[in-house]
């Protein structure tokens, strides 16, 4: 995924032209409903968290305070199909210093996995959902490394419950989730 | 002091590469007389799946406290990610009764009820409100009154707030007095508490190795001799790729990173074989041979 350079003219023609279509009134509400987001409405832009964000600093493009202010007007597939919006590190930076005490990290997980239901994922979360229901963990721990680990005498690595993680991954609605996204 | 025992929480950074961190920790833990269980049939702590969904975050994470709880023991975690993940899970479940309902009606697929019996901590946190400082200065044997250092702590141990509570993630002040018990001098460098940028890594490289430079600089600015982590990710964006950064910037750092636990072991007299120094990217011989020297004089007078 490339970092997209906003030309100044670029971001004057997005902000004069906002069509009454390319808004979805509704989509705050909706955001404000998950656990961790509830406080969107009351962002009031004063821009704490854009400032704070170590992530902003080096990134042409990713601004919380304005991905928030997009969330409240609606523009709910321009935020959704948006490369930027996966790339909060989740610091939390942001969520601490928010004086309207807005889970900003929350609202931009709310997004993502919003965005993951309308079929845009990068493609290293394929990988990591790959790993998890093969193994259990994250990552696919190489023989390489087992073997190494009997070598310099560290315990076997515990063996996750598949059956469990599997089934987990079913009934939360992750499996099929993952499926649609893979077709 | 006694009885400290607590079920350790591997992850899946550790093991898949920074073994070292692991290797110290437990000789570390032993020495101190913390009994660590190895956590049977763990998985994921959930955090890396959370932008996926955040209903699988929730039950991974709630499914490793489930597993914690049938032990009764207490869970120590190594990585900052897998210690913010199920401390907040922890709290929010014990607290929030309908999303208790909404995780058990997940977990009973699997036999398993949250009860919200146990608790979670990260190493550092173990170290500071368990063992003690006072003790941890009492193993102490070689002091490394010789050395300077910067710290660096992973945004988990201490972010957000509302839902960790340990430590001020303002001005933290723990890990530093962590390190000042091996003797070790911890100096303080602009924008300390800021990010290493590695979460995003999986989706852009050069942000990450941006911030990581600039953390570099300026610990260089103060003229720490290493740099001490307690994140496994933190220490592949400083160890791993720092001569990647060195390469891309054109600078020259030669900070060796160190696993806090090979710190707090060089100050106990462990050598630096056992400590895995070895493992480490960016050669740390210097600052261990400059240690033991000077406490070799020391001796001596």
């Amino acid at each position: 995924m490339s970092e997209k350079k906003e030309s100044p003219t670029e971001e004057t023609q997005e902000r004069m032209v906002i069509k009454p279509s390319d808004i979805d009134p509704r989509f705050k509400y909706e955001i404000s409903k998950v656990p961790g987001a509830e406080n969107i409405m009351l962002c009031f832009q004063c821009g704490t968290c854009t400032a704070d964000c170590p992530i902003a600093r080096f990134s042409d493009s990713y601004r919380p305070r304005r991905l928030l202010r997009m969330t409240q007007l609606g523009l709910k597939n321009q935020v959704l199909s948006s490369d930027v919006i996966w790339l909060c590190a989740a610091c939390f930076t942001c969520v601490d210093h928010c004086p309207q005490d807005v889970e900003i990290a929350g609202v931009l997980r709310t997004l993502r996995n919003l965005a993951v239901k309308e079929g845009f994922m990068p493609t290293v979360f394929k990988e990591l959902t790959s790993n998890l229901l093969q193994t259990g963990l994250a990552y696919k721990i190489p023989e390489s490394r087992l073997r190494r680990r009997r070598e310099t005498g560290l315990p076997p690595l515990p063996e996750s419950n598949l059956e469990s993680v599997n089934k987990l991954a079913d009934v939360t609605g992750f499996l099929k989730l993952i499926q649609a996204r893979r077709d | 002091m006694t009885g400290l025992k607590y079920l350790l929480f591997l992850g899946c950074a550790i093991p898949y590469r920074v073994s070292s961190y692991e290797i110290s920790t437990r000789k570390v833990a032993e020495k101190m007389g913390i009994e660590l269980v190895d956590m049977p049939e763990y998985n994921c702590c959930g955090l890396p799946l959370d932008p996926v969904s955040h209903d699988i975050m929730l039950a991974l994470a709630a499914r490793n406290l489930c597993v914690a709880e049938q032990q009764g023991l207490n869970i120590m975690t190594l990585c900052p990610g897998c210690a913010g993940t199920l401390r907040k899970v922890n709290k929010m479940l014990k607290e929030d009764k309908k999303l208790r309902e909404l995780v058990n009606g997940y977990l009973k697929e699997v036999g398993s009820e949250f009860k919200g019996t146990i608790e979670v901590k990260h190493l550092i946190q173990v170290l500071a409100e368990d063992v003690g400082f006072d003790r941890i200065k009492e193993a102490v044997q070689k002091p490394l009154s010789s050395l300077r250092v910067s710290e660096h702590n992973g945004c988990h141990v201490l972010r957000p707030v509302k839902y960790i509570g340990f430590d001020d993630p303002e001005n933290p002040i723990m890990l530093k007095r962590l390190i000042e018990a091996t003797g070790a001098q911890c100096l303080d460098y602009l924008d300390e508490t800021e990010c290493c940028g590695a979460p995003i890594s999986g989706v852009n490289e050069k942000i990450p190795l941006e911030l990581a430079r600039d953390k570099l600089n300026h610990i260089k600015a103060v003229g720490a001799q290493a740099m001490i982590t307690i994140c496994p990710f933190c220490h592949m964006m400083f160890d791993t790729n720092q001569s990647r950064i060195e390469r891309m910037f054109n600078e020259t750092f030669f900070i060796p990173v160190l696993h806090y636990p090979q710190l707090l072991g060089l100050a106990m007299g462990f050598s630096p074989d056992e400590l895995a120094l070895k493992e480490l990217r960016v050669d740390a011989s210097k600052i261990i041979d400059t240690s033991i020297a000077h406490n070799m004089r020391t001796s001596e007078k």
